[in-house]
């Protein structure tokens, strides 16, 4: 008998808890001006995600997805890629996506229930939010290989969870992105939790990243919670992928503080005393507290960034509420390029019996 | 101009767009160096290089999920399921995705993909080749489905789709790939799509059909003429989005309707025509419309196929029927 292969899985953390430098930094993680954009926008994120979650308990926005816990993940991906490459989020990316461009009142639209939601007015080649579990692989995985034909210097870039991780969907994607040598950037958000079901009850492997090795992709597992961590690898793997390499899976370990969407209540399912040890690594204070340490941070900054924020986000939050409706005809002007004939009828007759003030309301149509 | 089958037509047809627009790429399972099993992209990756008619990995859900990608970012891709059996994996993709895409994002990104597979049974083929899944696709708001019933629509529609700015899934008659050829020219000539073609003029019936079950048709057609019953003859061609008012005006004139397809009768495409006849044409109508359909059976294997298929005795009993009702 003889090993025909061998592979190991490193982790990459930079920062403890406490925002304690582990070792020596890259470059970037001492300078401020890199820094602070990605801790200001770590901090809009959640500002967004709680006024999200208050819309929806108002009745105001319909079902959402918290991001909570998870800001260093998006925020440090995104923060490495170009206007030029693609995004292919889950539906629980809006810290990349804010990142990206895509604007808070875009993003409530989408979770109020209207597609306009997704005609970003900047990030106009990123994929739509992707509901249905792992698909948006294969799409990143098409998209990179287009990238490639054309000699594009550009990589495709997508997010999926721990979950995602077990569908075909992610494999034959990572498979086919391997083959191809294509411009791809896996992240699995490995937030421990598909709404009830924990991580040792998704798969039997040590580790998510490994499952790259099985494809003959890189796979890297870094601390999702710490964006220096999360910064470091993924502009590592977006420069080998810009530079014609192979692709990589970057399994971002964090843990998910909030419920899966506000449809659920996790407290049926894990334990609250978990959750609250949790806190204890979250990325805000960790980024905050290197901040801190190098000088570039302080209470007045904080609470400045604070108020900026909050008028940030209600400022969005008037523009999603003024939204004007969608129209009646919206369903059927962009099921095609050109509305086909046999069509033209069932158009008619929708606009016939519409209300007279179409689209619901924001949030759903309670009527 | 050369004489030419059904599948040496879908192979001009890809040859042409791949040399007219660099951004078409065809990808799928054997279709490099082998030309595809049923050798529709023969000598095309010779030609046009394995960066643009791409061998894959043999995972379906994944051709059609990249080829989505791919089409988002501005190629156009033509993806090759290679037995219809082995569509059902990409499903997910094609009503998820393929057919939103454009509806999601308000027309911010759209998806020219174009999904060709072979379908239907007749040549005796093993477990899982011989599926009719038009009706399923044709269900799905977002997804044109085409059919060609000979070489020349096959090719002009085969342009067609790949021209289209939306998703085609282009099915090709497997029993019709070699049946019979036909002088096609080569001129980049697309055929309209969302229109029936009407294949024989008639004044007693209209007979209805697609794909390879227009062989029997037509020839049930013939065999109603020596008795000096005419017949109109409608290929259907694009089922979705469906032309009806083509079938509606050749039933006000005949009066008679028979609907022939090989897929399973429940919920078939028939039922669609029916009802469009029933809501739109029924005072044209001198007898009920009659279905000539594949039984709501599993598709049999290759000793029993012939029975399931629709035979030209089937269609002719049934053109009877309309025409002792009245």
């Amino acid at each position: 008998m003889s090993t025909v292969a061998r592979f190991q899985i490193d982790h990459v953390r930079f920062l403890d808890p406490q925002g304690e430098a582990l070792g020596p930094l890259p470059d970037f993680a001492r300078d401020p001006a890199q820094l602070v954009p990605m801790y200001r926008a770590m901090y809009l994120t959640r500002t967004f995600d709680a006024k999200a979650i208050a819309l929806q308990r108002t009745g105001k926005l319909g079902t959402f997805a918290s991001a909570l816990g998870q800001e260093a993940i998006g925020v440090g991906v995104a923060s490495a890629m170009r206007a030029e490459d693609a995004l292919f989020p889950s539906y629980r990316e809006h810290a990349a996506q804010l990142v990206r461009g895509v604007r808070i009142e875009e993003s409530l639209r989408y979770w109020g229930g209207d597609e306009r939601g997704s005609d970003f007015a900047q990030a106009r080649h990123d994929f739509p939010n992707c509901v249905p579990i792992g698909t948006q692989v294969c799409h990143a995985a098409g998209a990179a290989y287009a990238f490639k034909l054309r000699g594009e210097a550009r990589a495709a870039v997508c997010f999926l969870g721990d979950g995602g991780s077990s569908k075909g969907d992610f494999y034959e994607g990572l498979n086919f992105a391997a083959v191809w040598k294509a411009p791809l950037l896996i992240v699995v958000s490995n937030n421990q939790w598909a709404i009830s079901v924990p991580r040792s009850a998704q798969s039997a492997t040590a580790t998510l990243a490994q499952k790259a090795i099985a494809a003959g992709v890189d796979g890297v597992q870094v601390d999702g919670n710490d964006l220096v961590a999360v910064h470091h690898v993924a502009r590592e793997a977006l420069a080998k992928a810009r530079a014609g390499g192979r692709p990589t899976l970057i399994e971002a370990v964090t843990y998910r503080l909030g419920d899966h969407t506000t449809a659920d209540d996790a407290s049926r399912y894990r334990d609250p005393a978990v959750v609250q040890e949790q806190w204890s690594f979250e990325p805000l204070t960790r980024l905050r507290n290197h901040l801190v340490g190098l000088g570039a941070w302080g209470p007045d900054k904080e609470e400045a960034l604070a108020r900026e924020c909050t008028e940030t986000v209600s400022a969005a939050v008037e523009a999603y509420l003024n939204t004007p409706p969608p129209t009646t005809a919206a369903m059927f002007e962009h099921l095609f390029a050109t509305l086909p004939a046999a069509l033209v009828a069932q158009r008619d007759e929708a606009l016939r019996f519409a209300p007279r003030k179409a689209g619901g309301q924001p949030g759903g149509d309670h009527g | 101009m050369a004489e030419i089958n059904l599948v040496e037509a879908v192979n001009l047809a890809l040859a042409h767009e791949l040399a007219r627009d660099e951004a078409v790429v065809l990808l799928g399972e054997d279709i490099g160096a082998n030309g595809g099993v049923f050798r529709a992209t023969v000598g095309l990756q010779q030609r046009f290089g394995a960066g643009r008619v791409v061998d894959t990995p043999l995972a379906e859900t994944a051709i059609v999920g990249t080829a989505i990608g791919m089409a988002a970012m501005g190629l156009r891709p033509v993806a090759e399921i290679q037995f219809s059996g082995f569509l059902y994996p990409a499903i997910d993709h094609l009503i998820n995705h393929a057919a939103r895409l454009r509806n999601r994002t308000r027309g911010r990104l759209t998806c020219p993909l174009v999904v060709r597979t072979p379908c239907g049974g007749g040549i005796h083929a093993p477990e899982h080749h011989s599926e009719s899944p038009e009706a399923m696709l044709a269900h799905t708001p977002g997804l044109r489905v085409v059919m060609p019933s000979s070489p020349a629509r096959a090719y002009g529609l085969l342009l067609a789709a790949i021209r289209d700015p939306d998703p085609v899934m282009f099915l090709e008659p497997t029993r019709m790939y070699r049946l019979f050829r036909q002088e096609v020219a080569d001129d980049g000539e697309a055929l309209p799509l969302d229109v029936c073609f009407t294949l024989r003029g008639g004044t007693d019936l209209t007979l209805v059909s697609w794909g390879a079950m227009l062989h029997e048709t037509q020839a049930a057609a013939d065999a109603l003429a020596t008795e000096g019953i005419s017949a109109e003859v409608i290929d259907v061609a694009t089922l979705k989005p469906l032309d009806l008012p083509t079938i509606l005006e050749s039933v006000a004139r005949t009066g008679r309707c028979v609907i022939v397809h090989e897929a399973a009768r429940t919920a078939g495409l028939g039922a669609e025509i029916a009802a469009g006849l029933a809501e739109e044409g029924l005072y044209s109508l001198l007898a009920p419309v009659q279905r000539v359909t594949g039984y709501d059976t599993v598709m049999p294997l290759s000793r029993l196929e012939t029975q399931y298929l629709p035979s030209v005795e089937r269609i002719v009993a049934a053109a009877r029927k309309t025409l002792e009702a009245s």
